[in-house]
């Protein structure tokens, strides 16, 4: 008996504009200029509140934060391409996309403050908070599709993950559940190439995170996370796929984490500098402010005026945020829907106790 | 209509399904196989498969996507095929399941049933026997139930498919087919949150729950023959646990023995009598007594009746605390 083939798999990769301007025009989404300017600016105000959050933890004004620096074109690509009816559970690494989904900036900031409230997102955001334990949102992911699905709507949900988080038990369960439910979920899975201290190379003998997708039989694709088209070009098509019915889909977006993992490690502890600086060339809004510039939608003035609008918008969000007073009776008020005479009785102890204390 | 707790819960789920478009079942062997233990029988033939979903073998996957399912308003029941494989979805219970409301401030509530069949005495392979309550009484924000009848079995399973809360629903498996119980066909319900007096009594009170109860009624009733009127607390829910039911009944008897199931270090016990110490201290007239399972790994088959309580070291430990 001859030996046959029963498998063939294989991932492309999707530039649509590179590090040194280069287009390719075949590629090029339609975008009206409106839309390409918002991609820009969304990019800017991303750099301006991860920076500000980056010394707002430096001042002590916020607890230990997840810089997102360098990474500004995977969550505002894969962030525009949503529509208003799709869902999205990003990680704490693309926030970006919370904003789009209509969360405002305060409610960011609160929450890397250690304000709880900073999660209660507008109810239409179609949104849950971002996991801290990896990987555990994507099964959520799942169920939030299978329902869509269920309700028979033309609605997907994207869902991100790290290369750290592809290593975790809840990403190929999720992925096997999307595989036999064919649910519209896609999964972005966002390669900056360090989980903390651990490289790429270390986390997987995959040659790209792409093809984990093939084990389930998903069709996948990489892309540059650098060029914020081509994301928004992958993940427009990966929605449209999962929308239509034709289920799952995964990207792996290639880009870098420039700063730290979080405020509380120390890059340079472990790793070279020099790979910094090789990224630093592939700067995402670098290359589309070229972009934008051969477009003739880009001058300095246009740049200098956004930038003082997002500056205004960030401190002004930062003033929300700290005028915020929580009530230490909310931790006690939604663990139940009904507190019990348990709660009730350690609250009041609680009450007691602050008076005779004062509070903090 | 007499029926055992496996055929109460069955038949609570075919009523409730049908009331309840959005309620789905999912889970390992679910659909066809009627679940392991039989407690879904009839239910994939009688609502389809979209209803009574066979999954892949996952458990963080299974609990995983009800959660989303949930927050979506769909009523999902998954079932853990045995304790010894819940931890598998653990980490979705205690950072998600029971933290979803709290994280976003009653945004989202997860209405959503986790049925789990726990405990042992069936004479069941390793790791198919554990009495977990205690893993799951002890995170707030879940409501965590367990049943001690086929009547309770039903009523109880009513009202975790209306909770606002997420439930953890523990089956006592030696209590599936133990015995056949008087079970109202239409439909009832049991308050979540509540225990019972199972038995009334004035000398001791017996504080058990779940797979241990029944075992404590079959020792009360023995003990009136010698002249000792036990009263039985059936706890029912564990969390949000009902304490004023069990200090009442101690204040009334002035002797406590607990029984259950799990082992005896930081077991449900260690609670129930720290909440008597702090509210019933000086109506004690002897020390309080915990009947458990030994502190060590849960024994194989072999030797598993040396392990578990049993009718006759309730007794002995109520025939102690008459002494004092």
């Amino acid at each position: 008996m001859p030996i046959k083939r029963v498998f063939e798999g294989s991932v492309d990769y999707l530039q649509v504009l590179d590090e040194f301007g280069n287009l390719d025009k075949k590629l090029e989404p339609k975008l009206k200029p409106e839309m390409l300017k918002k991609m820009f600016e969304l990019m800017l105000l991303t750099r301006t509140y991860d920076d500000k959050s980056v010394k707002l933890q430096r001042q002590g004004r916020l607890g230990t934060y997840a810089p997102m620096l360098g990474q500004e074109a995977v969550g505002v690509g894969a962030g525009l391409a949503l529509q208003k009816q799709d869902w999205a559970l990003p990680t704490y690494r693309e926030t970006q996309i919370y904003y789009i989904k209509g969360v405002p900036l305060e409610k960011i900031f609160m929450y890397w403050k250690g304000i709880e409230e900073g999660l209660k997102y507008p109810e239409d955001s179609n949104t849950f908070p971002f996991a801290i334990p990896i990987a555990t949102h994507l099964p959520h992911a799942i169920g939030i599709a299978f329902a869509l699905k269920r309700a028979k709507k033309k609605q997907a949900i994207l869902t991100c993950i790290g290369d750290g988080g592809t290593s975790e038990g809840d990403f190929h369960e999720a992925l096997n559940f999307a595989g036999v439910w064919q649910v519209p979920l896609v999964l972005l899975i966002v390669n900056n190439q360090w989980a903390i201290s651990v490289p790429r190379s270390a986390q997987s003998a995959s040659k790209t995170l792409a093809q984990k997708a093939l084990g389930y039989n998903i069709p996948s694709i990489q892309v540059d996370g650098n060029d914020v088209l081509g994301v928004y070009k992958a993940v427009f098509e990966a929605l449209e796929h999962a929308r239509s019915g034709k289920g799952p889909y995964v990207i792996e977006a290639i880009t870098y984490r420039m700063s730290m993992h979080t405020t509380a490690d120390d890059p340079t502890k472990y790793r070279n500098n020099k790979e910094v600086e090789e990224w630093r060339k592939k700067d995402p809004i670098d290359r589309f402010r070229a972009y934008l510039k051969k477009k003739k939608l880009w001058t300095k003035s246009y740049e200098d005026k956004v930038m003082e609008r997002i500056a205004k918008q960030v401190e002004e969000a930062v003033a929300k945020m700290e005028a915020y007073k929580s009530d230490p009776h909310d931790m006690f008020k939604y663990v139940w829907q009904d507190m019990d005479d348990n709660l009730k009785e350690q609250m009041a102890e609680m009450d007691m106790l602050i008076s005779e204390e004062g509070s903090a | 209509m007499k029926l055992t707790m496996a055929q109460a819960l069955n038949a609570c789920l075919n009523q409730e399904m049908a009331r309840n478009p959005n309620i789905i079942l999912l889970g390992e062997d679910v659909g066809k196989d009627g679940g392991v233990f039989r407690v879904t029988e009839g239910l994939f033939d009688k609502f389809g498969k979209d209803r009574v979903m066979d999954t892949p073998l996952a458990e963080s996957g299974i609990v995983g996507a009800s959660i989303g399912m949930a927050a979506l308003g769909l009523r999902p029941v998954p079932e853990i095929q045995f304790d010894g494989f819940s931890f598998l979805a653990y980490h979705q219970v205690i950072s998600h399941m029971a933290r979803m409301r709290n994280r976003t401030r009653g945004r989202f509530t997860l209405p959503m049933v986790l049925r789990i069949p726990y405990g042992g005495a069936i004479k069941a392979l390793e790791h198919h026997g554990e009495a977990i309550e205690t893993l799951y009484a002890h995170l707030p924000g879940l409501i965590v139930v367990t049943p001690s009848s086929p009547y309770e079995a039903k009523g109880l399973l009513a009202s975790a498919l209306e909770s606002k809360d997420p439930v953890v629903f523990l089956e006592p498996k030696r209590l599936y087919r133990a015995f056949k119980e008087e079970v109202p066909e239409e439909r009832y319900t049991i308050p979540l949150g509540k225990a019972r007096i199972a038995k009334e009594g004035k000398d001791v009170s017996i504080i058990s729950y779940g797979s241990n109860t029944p075992m404590a009624l079959e020792a009360a009733a023995e003990l009136e023959k010698q002249g000792i009127n036990a009263e039985i607390v059936d706890l029912r829910t564990l969390n949000p646990c009902d304490w004023n039911a069990v200090t009442d009944s101690v204040k009334k008897t002035g002797r406590a023995v607990v029984v259950h199931e799990a082992i005896r270090t930081l077991g449900f016990g260690a609670e129930i009598i720290a909440r008597i110490n702090e509210k019933a201290f000086y109506h004690l007239v002897a020390q309080p007594r915990r009947v458990t399972s030994w502190d060590t790994i849960i024994p194989l088959p072999e030797t598993e009746r040396y392990f578990f309580p049993n009718v006759n070291r309730i007794k002995k430990a109520v025939i102690e605390v008459m002494r004092e």
